[in-house]
């Protein structure tokens, strides 16, 4: 394992100070327990809108919070859901009395310990709402598995309910953009190379060097298949269909194309995917209006590409544009 | 130990040794997690159980309930991820079974058990043959319930057996609830980690129940 690592378990911690020193007009860093605010939470009268889960897929969530996106996000450790009384914690700091939205991927872990959060929150008088994510397309039979999920539409949820939130909408607005927002938008990846996570000390999947795994999770989970590395165009097929095929997305509608790195894979491969991409949604008669390439929702060190297609109405798209200032993401400010 | 009788000592011992055994399999859990899982279940127990040690000191000698509750809060905020949520409702619930309690009968302790394992279906939504910890937990309290006629300890010692046949038996299943359901068909050949630790919780318990 070759890392910039001092000791495994000081990982996460060590991360959070330096976002706290590189950031600091953005976000503040509470250490006991871990979570993140932006610097002026909380704001009066304001819907707050959180998420967390699992480090390692940074820049999501730590990097979302700021003006117009995330009020707190909740880093467990790598690949390990945040515990319920560090999503309190959040909550409470947050909360500008008018609700607190929870952002929560579907795995298991991730949805008992929201769930337990949401149960001590309103003990305590405040009113939360839970949007779920699970847009992953490669889980076929959900109903004998945890079910789909949360990969490439969490960063668009948070988006557009932060500018929601941001914009002064109500708590059940904001949820119900959310939860709008993810069942339209479908998403698939594939892994080119595995991640070592740090305590483990060695990769948690192995992968020839003329192998791909397609439908990866972004905890290395596997997907439909292993297959033969292919040219990119191909995997890019691979990708498409079964999103495409499964809204199922029709012709004419406006769509944003998100190609999301997995962490390992450079910016210009990322493009030679979204090149492809843009073609094959465009002969479906999808017309693409907005764009985002890059890594936002990483699986540490992986290589891979993961797509998500979000079928956007006008308010969507309002939302998408409205300003945002954070570490990963910034327009319009 | 009493003949019969559970108390509060024996359940520090037993909590004292579980933080061991937990500690010394944590590459075990680690290695069997990442055949299924995600490779953090060693870690996270292990991090759990290291924080309930360093409160052991705090631990009320004459309330058997508040010990569980303390342990429960304590895996709450320190194991994340499933298991989390999972141990931590197992010990809130049996707490409240034992609440008060300096001392626990067999009747007791088979409430105990039962009340944790309705909590982490309820919590988990996990069904006997799922692939989880409930099949480690299941079969441990039907063989403490069944094991008449005979000490308190080799009850518990028939319990801990059960639990470590259950975990083996998770073996060929494919699971059905948590990261390893992602798997499929591909999830069977591997004992889930799950079901590991919890046999190896109930074998802390019978070492504590045997001294």
């Amino acid at each position: 394992m070759k890392k910039l690592l001092n000791a495994p378990s000081d990982l996460v911690k060590e991360a959070l100070a330096g976002m706290a020193l590189a950031h600091p007009g953005l976000l503040r860093v509470h250490v006991d327990p871990a979570f993140l605010v932006r610097a002026d939470a909380p704001v009066r009268g304001k819907v707050a809108v959180l998420s967390g889960g699992g480090s390692g897929h940074e820049p999501l969530h730590g990097g979302f919070v700021g003006r117009g996106m995330l009020d707190a996000a909740c880093p467990g450790a790598v690949f390990t859901s945040p515990t319920p009384d560090q999503i309190l914690e959040a909550t409470r700091a947050v909360d500008g009395g008018a609700g607190v939205v929870h952002i929560v991927k579907n795995y298991t872990g991730d949805v008992m310990n929201f769930e337990m959060a949401g149960e001590l929150a309103r003990d305590l008088g405040i009113t939360t709402e839970t949007v779920l994510v699970n847009d992953d397309v490669a889980v076929e039979n959900s109903l004998y598995t945890a079910g789909r999920r949360g990969v490439g539409a969490t960063v668009l949820v948070e988006k557009i309910c932060g500018a929601a939130a941001e914009a002064g909408r109500a708590l059940a607005d904001v949820a119900a953009l959310g939860r709008r927002v993810n069942e339209h938008g479908r998403s698939m990846g594939i892994a080119l190379s595995p991640c070592t996570v740090p305590h483990a000390g060695k990769p948690s999947f192995e992968l020839g060097p003329d192998e791909m795994e397609v439908g990866i999770g972004i905890h290395g989970e596997p997907g439909r298949r292993r297959a033969k590395l292919e040219p990119a165009d191909r995997i890019t097929e691979m990708l498409m269909h079964p999103i495409l095929d499964d809204l199922p997305f029709q012709a004419g509608k406006d769509v944003l194309l998100f190609v999301n790195g997995l962490g390992a894979t450079p910016l210009l491969e990322l493009y030679v995917v979204f090149r492809k991409a843009h073609e094959i949604a465009a002969a479906r008669g999808l017309r693409v209006v907005r764009s985002l390439v890059g890594p936002y929702i990483t699986s540490l060190e992986m290589a891979g590409v993961s797509i998500t297609l979000l079928q956007v109405d006008e308010e969507m798209v309002r939302y998408w544009d409205a300003p945002v200032h954070t570490a990963a993401l910034r327009w319009g400010v | 130990m009493e003949s019969g009788i559970l108390n509060a000592d024996t359940v520090v011992q037993w909590i004292e040794r579980a933080a061991e055994v937990i500690e010394e399999n944590e590459k075990t859990l680690t290695e069997l997690d990442a055949a299924i899982g995600d490779s953090d279940h060693g870690a996270n127990m292990a991090r759990g159980f290291s924080a309930v040690r360093g409160k052991l000191a705090e631990f009320p000698r004459d309330d058997i309930g508040a010990i569980l509750k303390m342990v429960g809060m304590t895996l709450l905020s320190t194991v994340g991820g499933a298991s989390g949520p999972l141990y931590g409702t197992l010990f809130l619930e049996a707490a409240k079974i034992s609440a008060g309690k300096p001392e626990i009968d067999r009747v007791v302790i088979l409430q105990s058990l039962a009340a944790g394992l309705a909590g982490i279906q309820k919590r988990g939504k996990a069904e006997p043959l799922d692939k989880t910890m409930v099949d480690a937990l299941g079969p441990a309290i039907r063989a403490f319930e069944g094991a008449e006629g005979v000490s308190l300890a080799e009850a518990l010692a028939q319990a801990a057996e059960a639990a470590r046949l259950g975990a083996e038996a998770t073996i060929p299943l494919v699971a059905r609830k948590g990261r390893a359901s992602y798997l499929g068909e591909r999830s069977a050949g591997h004992q889930d980690p799950g079901a590991t630790s919890m046999w190896l919780l109930l074998q802390s318990l019978a070492e504590a129940g045997a001294e």
